[in-house]
């Protein structure tokens, strides 16, 4: 697993998930003559259908400014950590690559129209009842069609590789999961305005500070206090939804030993600004040591520190707890941390039997 | 409202004196701009003894013609209003670094983007189309005026009243701060017990009653009101996409109606919709909500394609190519647009298949969108293309356009929306459309249909320069924007901690100045074109030239009638192919003509919807309770007014005909 | 000069097309009766979206009472043939509207309008029977977007009621003319759309709810 560093490194290699067929590549092929693409080599090339395609920045005219700009910031997007992100990376690319085919000729053909058919030149061309040509309009519904076609299977095939309910497969290209291993598993809970992080086989929690092993899979289990947030950290995986009384997942890898932002994305109220944490990918040697610093903090995290802990506040710093109550994360998934508060789970098993009968709401039956 | 807490004055309910903000010196400072002016717009009124045309001519009209021109008014104030948060935001996020907190606590700013958010898609963007709608549709279809010209002054109205209210909140309590959409559990009594959401809900209650009135009265205009001739295969491309857009109005609006009753009564009485507990599932108001969000996405940008659909071929000299095309282009965007409502929420985690499909449709959408440029840039192709102002937004649309396009194509890819949503990068997608679509279109509407207005055109000078800088301010303001999305940051995002990112906040604080430049020097075009009008007037009636539609076959101003006589339709281009045949106006045999009469009933009714919202935002019961009352009898009384309408008798066409001869003889 | 229209292009005796037309058509209210039904279009979405929301929360009953512990069929039912049976003298009374006898059309919309305060009534007493039960529209989703749902339909129902009095009052003062005939076509049918979302509330709320 060697990747260059994250900043100013080349465009990585281009993998996606689909196979290389022959018929694709005659389509491919016209296509190019169609639209009057020099070589042909080079447009096959920017599609990334063929396994192990190696795009170098040149390659991609139509991305040059833009990657151009990025590469000298830190954008994270562009350039990530995780083996999520980085095929959502490509899979940018690639949807802007395909998008360039349309849109550079037509951004070019709209100035080029405008400039050459100006009222002032009287030597244009000038067909004022000319409006209709067949194969015009076969090109312009053809063209975004065909492109709308790959990149609709992009789109479907990656909505199933990518969802973040799917377990890793790869830890990086060409690197599957070896067989046996079993992902770290992180509970996380959005608080206002915090993120609680609870290793239930560390039996340590922490808040607003997340690590992992590096090439380790990691599989989130996400839930909410009060609002509705979003939980993200946009250099191994990107986001999804923290909502009260439901549970997301979010299953990632980080490749690279490194401090990376997370924060919520999803607009939670007053001290949303400050909702954001540090994620530390770390070495396996390295990340002991932090579940040792979290087990030498001696503060125990149960209902009641949870309850003291879950009242609003701002900019919270991290701390970390030493030991969990390990009923605590199903409790405020089921929305019954306060004592009395009947679980959720409960009213859905009533459900189930028809409600609880004229008796009175709110009260736990058992 | 809880059974603890004392009951309330049946009229002041919950608002006392600690809800007017007179310890915020900047809300102060513009309730003293807007008093002076208010004063000074009353004393301009009495000094120049206009109170009664006003009221005659314009408050109680019922002429589609001044509804519309209204209805872009109001829009032009509101859009003052909210590019003014706009602004304030933009310094607070360029400040609002290395331990900065910048000068808005998260009270204040987080009004603001709720307040922006609301402004600029309820009270300008809606206005504005629902205004060059209204304006143009009945003289292109060659109509006398709409189906319901009463419904049509009405929800004009209400939009009013509407953004009256989330004026009020700047200055009596607070405006929501859960963001333009209002998702619970955020907007909920829990989290959000102040007024801020109540002012919000009835905002948009008011406000959506008004659109979906004024919906349902253009599409019956334009399917019962076309010109003889006009089949729907030879209505001007502008009208089709208003008839999708009306048709989409109708069919959306009710289930924003729904998603923020049910909200409001989860607030007021206790139900438990939307709420955590109880049952309550917030992600169903997202979902409601969202089933009106996407289709009013549309509802706003194809009347901006309809728009360039009009002026392109008439600053081109040339027909609109692929008439049939930009047709079925416009239905499947419709159509295809109630599907993918889904697309504003892949990472709530439907699942891969639920995720999949949504993109997809969205990704289809694409492909009609993409038709549609290609038929303006054939019209361009062997065309002779005026750079007058219309076509120069025109054309820095195309570009914005397919910039917006694009990042919008990213966003609807499900595995690239767990990274995008959210960020900078969806922020700035949605301006580009916004900004780059609808404010662009409307800025050409504007300028292309004024000398139809008011008979003579705008300025060109100050137009293009309006153009030039809202086009480069929006780059500049915009660009930085997609930069820090993919560098990770998040909208709504207040306070900073990366440094890095400081300086494309900067940069985007420029561009918003370089969009102020443009709104001023819009402004000034007008202030100018007024002062030079008699160079500017147009008596032709066809200020371009070339028109191709029936609007330029009349005079401008329009007479009150329209039409002397109603107009025949041969052709998409009614008025070229009238040209083309040598057509002659007819200077005799003029009829009386059937006309509406004024009503004083939308304003009182509106007037009375202010007080009850209000007063329900504040819990006063009884005058919530006198003023609903009053509303319903007003309306009921309204019924029993059978003389709505009159004639004008043919003499006095004669003479409005006459005149304009006159004046086409002069100029000669 | 005789003018021929059709909806491909107007042509005179001579076939040379025509561009304006040399006569005036009033148009008044030609419009009405489509923009109501568009209105009613709007309606029924406002009432699918309460359906949703009903087939969505309504099987959460947060540890409260389920329409079995609650729903009363016969009542119910009883309420049905109330609702239908106002709708059949409705369209005794558009009968009797369009032969043009004001006083027995006013007869049948009377006895309409008599069956909609029976059926408001019922709900009353239906309204109340859930709330000796301790069951309100606080207890749990369930409740909220069931009651929702029956009041939205009881404030059209009275809405129904009002508007045949105004409708009375309007037919007395001007008799039968056009723009009374209009007004009671839309009368009927904004009545007939109550039954039909009655009868779809009482099969898939009431019938569903206990058979589950
Ligand atoms: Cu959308």
């Amino acid at each position: 697993m060697s990747h260059p560093p994250s900043c100013c490194g080349p465009v990585n290699r281009v993998r996606l998930v689909f196979t290389p067929e022959p018929t694709r590549n005659l389509v491919l092929r016209y296509l190019s003559r169609l639209l009057g693409y020099k070589s042909t080599r080079c447009f096959i090339v920017t599609f990334p259908f063929i396994e192990r395609t190696v795009l170098k920045p040149h390659r991609i005219i139509a991305l040059l400014p833009l990657v151009a700009i990025l590469s000298a910031c830190n954008a994270v997007v562009l350039h990530p950590s995780g083996d999520v992100a980085v095929q959502q990376r490509d899979l940018l690319l690639y949807a802007i690559e395909l998008m360039s085919i349309v849109i550079v000729p037509v951004a070019f053909l709209t100035a080029l129209f405008a400039w050459h058919y100006r009222a002032s030149n009287t030597k244009a061309r000038y067909e004022p009842h000319w409006h209709h040509s067949t194969k015009l309009e076969v090109v312009i519904w053809g063209v975004p069609v065909i492109i709308i076609g790959f990149l609709g299977v992009a789109t479907w095939t990656t909505a199933h590789t990518l969802d973040p309910y799917h377990p890793i497969t790869r830890i990086a290209p060409g690197q599957p999961v070896p067989p046996g291993t079993k992902p770290l598993k992180v509970e996380v809970v959005a608080l206002d305005w915090k993120w609680l992080f609870i290793y239930p086989e560390l039996g340590i929690a922490t808040v607003n500070d997340l690590a992992a092993p590096v090439n380790q899979p990691i599989e989130f289990r996400i839930t909410s206090s009060r609002v509705q947030n979003s939980f993200m950290i946009p250099a191994m995986a990107g986001q999804i939804y923290a909502m009260v009384g439901m549970e997301t997942e979010l299953h990632a890898v980080i490749n690279q030993p490194g401090d990376y932002k997370g924060y919520s994305s999803r607009f939670s109220g007053a001290g949303f600004s400050g909702m954001h944490f540090v994620f530390h990918g770390m070495n396996n040697s390295d990340f002991d040591k932090w579940v040792a610093d979290a087990r030498a903090s001696g503060a125990a995290l149960d209902s009641a520190s949870y309850l003291q802990l879950a009242v609003p506040s701002e900019n919270e710093p991290v701390h970390r707890y030493a030991s969990v109550d390990p009923q605590l994360y199903g409790k405020i998934l089921d929305m019954c941390v306060e004592p009395g508060k009947m679980c959720l789970s409960t009213m859905r098993a009533l459900d189930l039997k028809k409600g609880n009968g004229l008796c009175q709401p709110h009260v736990a039956s058992n | 409202m809880s059974a603890d807490s004392p009951p309330l004055d049946p009229i002041f309910g919950r608002l006392t004196l600690d809800a007017f903000p007179i310890h915020e010196p900047i809300l102060v400072a513009t309730f003293a701009v807007v008093v002076l002016a208010g004063l000074s717009v009353a004393g301009a009124l009495t000094y120049f003894r206009l109170w009664v045309p006003l009221w005659r001519d314009w408050i109680t009209t019922v002429d589609h013609k001044r509804i519309g021109i209204m209805y872009i008014v109001l829009a032009l104030i509101m859009l003052l209003r909210g590019f003014a948060d706009a602004v304030m935001m933009r310094l607070q996020q360029a400040m609002a670094f290395n331990g900065s907190d910048g000068y808005l606590p998260a009270h204040h700013f987080d009004q603001i983007f709720t307040a922006h958010g609301v402004i600029m898609i309820f009270f300008v963007a809606t206005p504005l189309i629902v205004g060059v709608m209204n304006f143009v549709i009945p003289l292109q279809i060659g109509a006398r005026d709409v189906s319901f010209p009463y419904l049509n002054n009405l929800g004009f109205w209400l939009t009013a009243v509407a953004a009256i209210l989330v004026n009020v909140s700047l200055f009596v309590g607070e405006f929501s701060q859960a963001g333009w959409v209002g998702e619970p559990p955020l907007s909920g009594l829990d989290a959000s017990p102040g007024v801020g959401v109540d002012y919000y809900l009835w905002a948009l209650q008011i406000s959506g009653a008004g659109t979906l009135i004024g919906g349902i009265n253009l599409l019956a205009t334009i399917i019962k009101m076309r010109a003889p001739g006009m089949s729907f295969m030879r209505m001007p491309i502008f009208c089709w996409t208003s008839l999708c857009v009306n048709a989409l109005i109708v069919l959306s609006f009710p289930f924003l109606t729904i998603s923020i009753t049910l909200l409001t009564l989860d607030r007021l009485i206790g139900t438990h919709f939307f709420t955590t507990d109880l049952g309550g599932n917030p992600m169903a108001y997202v979902n409601l909500v969202w089933v009106w969000g996407h289709p009013e996405v549309y509802i706003l940008i194809l009347p901006a394609l309809g728009v360039f659909s009009e002026v392109v071929p008439v600053l081109c000299g040339k027909r609109l190519f692929g008439y049939t095309s930009m047709v079925y282009a416009t239905v499947s965007i419709t159509v295809i647009g109630f599907v993918v409502w889904l697309h504003h929420f892949f990472t709530m985690g439907s699942g891969a298949s639920v995720n999949g499909f949504f993109g997809l449709m969205t990704a289809l959408i694409a492909i009609p969108t993409g038709v549609k440029v290609y038929n303006w840039l054939f019209t361009m192709y062997r065309g002779r293309v005026r750079m007058e102002t219309p076509m120069v937004w025109t054309v820095a649309f195309m570009f914005t356009f397919l910039l917006g396009g694009l990042s919008g194509v990213l966003c609807s890819i499900p595995a690239l929306d767990f990274q995008l949503h959210n960020s900078l990068v969806l922020v700035a997608h949605f301006h580009n459309v916004a900004i780059g679509a609808i404010v662009f279109a409307m800025m050409a509407a504007i300028d292309f249909w004024f000398p139809k207005a008011f008979g003579f055109r705008l300025d060109p000078f100050w137009g293009r320069l309006s153009a030039y800088f809202w086009t480069g301010g929006f780059f500049v303001a915009f660009m930085p924007l997609y930069i820090a999305g993919v560098m990770g940051t998040t909208r709504r995002t207040r306070v900073f901690d990366d440094p890095s990112l400081q300086i494309w906040f900067i940069i985007a604080a420029i561009g918003s100045l370089l969009i102020f430049i443009g709104v001023l020097c819009f402004l000034i075009q007008i202030y100018v074109s007024i002062r030079n009008r008699e160079a500017l007037r147009d008596v032709t009636g066809d200020a371009w030239g070339n028109g191709r539609t029936l609007e330029w076959s009349t005079s401008s101003p329009p007479p009150d009638y329209n039409f002397a006589f109603t107009p025949v339709a041969h052709d998409v281009d009614a008025w070229a192919n009238m040209k083309d045949h040598g057509y002659s106006r007819p200077l005799d045999g003029f009829n009386a003509v059937h006309m509406p009469r004024n009503t004083s009933v939308g304003i009182i009714v509106s007037v009375l919807t202010l007080i009850f919202s209000f007063a329900i935002v504040w819990y006063m019961w009884l005058v919530a309770a006198v003023s609903f009352g009053l509303m319903v009898l007003v309306s009921i009384g309204h019924t029993f007014n059978y003389n709505r309408s009159f004639h004008i008798p043919a003499d006095q066409v004669a003479r409005t005909e006459g005149e304009r001869t006159r004046l086409l003889a002069q100029q000669g | 000069m005789t003018t021929t229209t059709t909806m491909t292009g107007v042509k005179d005796g001579t076939g040379a097309p025509v561009f304006h037309l040399t006569e005036e058509h009033d148009h008044d209210g030609g419009s009405t009766v489509i923009g109501f039904w568009m209105f009613l279009m709007s309606d029924v979405l406002l009432f699918a979206g309460l359906f949703a929301i009903y087939a969505w929360l309504g099987g959460h009953y947060a540890g409260g009472p389920s329409p079995s512990d609650l729903f009363r069929l016969p009542l119910v039912a009883a309420n049905t043939a109330i609702m239908l049976l106002s709708s059949f003298t409705c369209g005794l009374g558009m009968l009797e509207t369009g032969k043009g006898q004001a006083g027995a059309a006013l007869k049948w919309f009377g006895v309409t309008a008599l069956l909609g305060i029976c059926f408001l009534y019922n709900q009353v007493t239906e309204y109340e029977h859930l709330q000796q039960a301790g069951a309100t529209y606080q207890t749990s989703a369930f409740l909220s977007s069931f009651i929702t749902l029956i009041i939205t339909h009881s404030i059209h129902v009275i809405v129904g009621v009002v508007w045949v009095g105004v409708l009375a009052l309007q037919v007395f003062q001007h008799g039968l003319i056009e723009a009374n005939r209009r007004r009671v076509l839309c009368f009927s049918m904004f009545w007939n759309f109550l039954d039909i979302t009655w009868v779809c509330v009482f099969v898939f709320v009431y019938l569903m709810g206990v058979l589950k």
